[in-house]
């Protein structure tokens, strides 16, 4: 099968690979038929994730075709069309027993702090990912989900991880009606954060990045106010004057570990590791924020040390709240909301790449070029 | 205003909004929202059939954190630890909790080894390791890599030159250590 490769920082290929085979009763092959490529991946992508090994293939975000199963499967059976959570889980742990997905404790001997994740390095349990032809699917009867006939493949492949870690960035800012809400970062995760926490009776969403494209999108898609920090000397103190010294009652980091707005921080995490990620849009939440109010993270860190305003979060009372989303929690309340015509994730795509050219799309998206939001992957057997 | 007790006006009452913005308010009900509350005891929801699963058969000593009490039932097989690079990888699981820095820096040190561990092999190869074609980068050409960079206010660009440096530059550095190493091998077989 033809399956994207990583070869080192900033470069991947494709190659041939083995088809994947059934490892466990309850695994299951799928043949994949969108995946999508995630701003996540291109911490992989730089080499800022620990044991991310030359030769594994990326991709959490995918949706396909069963095309074998295991002895022990009974949700699924081949030629099942179906939507994978990016979280691999058991569903019976401690954790997954809470709900808790994102957490499970029996699938990533590598890590006990981090659950697993398809594509996503050895720290997150060493499985292949979906930017291929065919892919493992574990514990099939418990993560994948069947995709409704109704629903379209772009907006099933954006039910893996984009908008569900949105919504739940939401869900965490605790947002009780009329609240204002920051949010940083105007990627598609912010892009939904965005939007999800109008569902959650917001009474004002200010979206801020340094795209301006990126920022038309905030406007048109997801209704927001925006600022572009590039254009202001402090952005914090713009945030106070835009919520009248206030502050907002909600904060949701939907950047992450590269984050832009401080040279020093981005180039000694992005580019030197020398942090697990660049802390900017963390510690402007947490600056931005009213004393008592609320921040929430869904933008990826790495598992060594970023320097964090913690003092600040202390000092005004903060919640801070976060996780990796379990997506498959979300799917019945998001379901509903897209046949209620509340969203429509596919609008955020702008690039369907084949996956034989992986390695442009991987640096479109990177130095964002094109007005590259969300870009899909073709494989070629499509 | 913070000095007062008030919380500043609406900019738009409920109605607006709801007129406004397709859902508004859909679910501002707390318990309209799937991860309120966080944790939600139910192993009956997720279709698992297992108390514990069944376990996968281990093909060679998988490498795990020692801060599991044993290899987990279910893993994956990419990649395994291969070279010096794996030595590095095996060591620090071994050796470090994920608690440790050493741990995560000595995993860090083993991807940039196994990085130059498989560029090198590839040159033993029908398909040597190709930076041009790799990082995509002549997609600068066809895909408004100027344009993306022109008339707006960006705040990456004042880092993006760095990425050339850090790509490029170790294979420039060690093309010049192999000319400098060859002339220095023919230098030696004319004495």
């Amino acid at each position: 099968m033809r399956a994207m490769v990583y070869r080192g920082p900033y470069k991947i290929r494709v190659e041939e690979k083995d088809i994947p085979p059934i490892e466990h009763p309850n695994d299951a092959i799928v043949r994949v038929t969108r995946a999508a490529i995630c701003g996540s991946d291109l911490h992989l992508y730089h080499g800022m994730m620990p044991d991310t090994r030359v030769g594994m293939t990326f991709g959490h975000e995918f949706i396909g075709v069963v095309e074998q199963v295991g002895s022990s499967v009974r949700n699924l059976k081949p030629g099942d069309r179906v939507m994978v959570p990016f979280n691999i889980f058991c569903g019976t742990c401690y954790f997954c027993a809470r709900g808790l997905y994102s957490n499970c404790h029996n699938v990533n001997p590598n890590a006990t702090a981090v659950g697993g994740i398809y594509g996503y390095s050895h720290t997150c349990g060493g499985y292949d990912g979906g930017q291929s032809e065919y892919v493992r699917v574990p514990f099939a009867d418990v993560g994948p989900g069947l995709i409704p006939d109704w629903l379209e493949d772009e907006d099933a492949v954006l039910l893996t991880d984009a908008l569900p870690t949105g919504y739940f960035g939401a869900q965490l800012g605790s947002i009780v009606e009329g609240d204002t809400v920051i949010v940083f970062g105007a990627g598609p995760v912010g892009l939904f954060a965005a939007k999800s926490s109008w569902l959650m009776g917001a009474g004002r969403v200010i979206v801020i990045d340094h795209l301006e494209y990126r920022l038309e999108k905030a406007r048109t898609f997801a209704h927001a106010e925006t600022y572009n920090f590039a254009e202001y000397d402090d952005i914090v103190v713009e945030m106070k004057k835009a919520t009248d010294f206030l502050g907002a009652d909600v904060v949701i980091d939907a950047v992450g570990a590269e984050a832009d707005g401080n040279f020093l921080q981005h180039v000694t995490s992005s580019k030197f590791k020398l942090q697990a990620g660049s802390p900017i849009a963390l510690n402007w939440a947490i600056d931005s924020v009213r004393k008592g109010g609320t921040v929430s993270v869904v933008g990826a860190y790495g598992p060594l040390f970023s320097s964090v305003k913690f003092g600040d979060a202390m000092n005004k009372g903060l919640t801070l709240r976060m996780n990796q989303c379990p997506v498959k929690r979300q799917w019945p309340r998001l379901l509903e909301h897209i046949r209620n015509g509340h969203l429509k994730p596919s609008d955020i795509v702008t690039h369907r790449i084949p996956l034989e050219h992986i390695a442009e799309g991987y640096h479109i998206f990177s130095a964002k070029l094109d007005n590259c939001i969300k870009p899909l992957v073709i494989p070629s057997a499509n | 205003m913070p000095y007062t007790a008030h919380k500043p006006p609406r900019v738009r009452s409920n109605e607006e909004l709801r007129a406004a913005i397709p859902g508004w308010g859909a679910d501002l009900d707390p318990k309209d929202r799937p991860s309120v509350p966080k944790e939600q005891f139910d192993p009956e929801f997720s279709g698992a059939h297992w108390e514990f699963p069944e376990r996968q058969p281990e093909k060679w000593p998988r490498e795990r954190s020692i801060e599991h009490k044993f290899l987990t039932p279910v893993f994956g097989t990419t990649t395994p630890p291969k070279g010096l690079s794996g030595a590095i990888r095996k060591y620090s699981y071994k050796k470090y909790s994920e608690g440790r820095a050493a741990h995560w820096l000595l995993l860090l040190a083993a991807d940039r080894v196994d990085a130059w561990e498989h560029h090198l092999a590839s040159f033993a190869t029908l398909r040597p390791d190709n930076p041009i074609t790799e990082t995509g980068v002549l997609s600068e050409f066809t895909r408004h890599g100027i344009a993306s960079r022109t008339g707006t206010k960006r705040a990456d660009l004042n880092h993006q030159w760095i990425d050339p440096i850090i790509v490029g530059g170790p294979w420039i550095l060690a093309g010049g250590l192999a000319i400098a190493a060859a002339r220095r091998l023919a230098r030696l077989r004319q004495t």
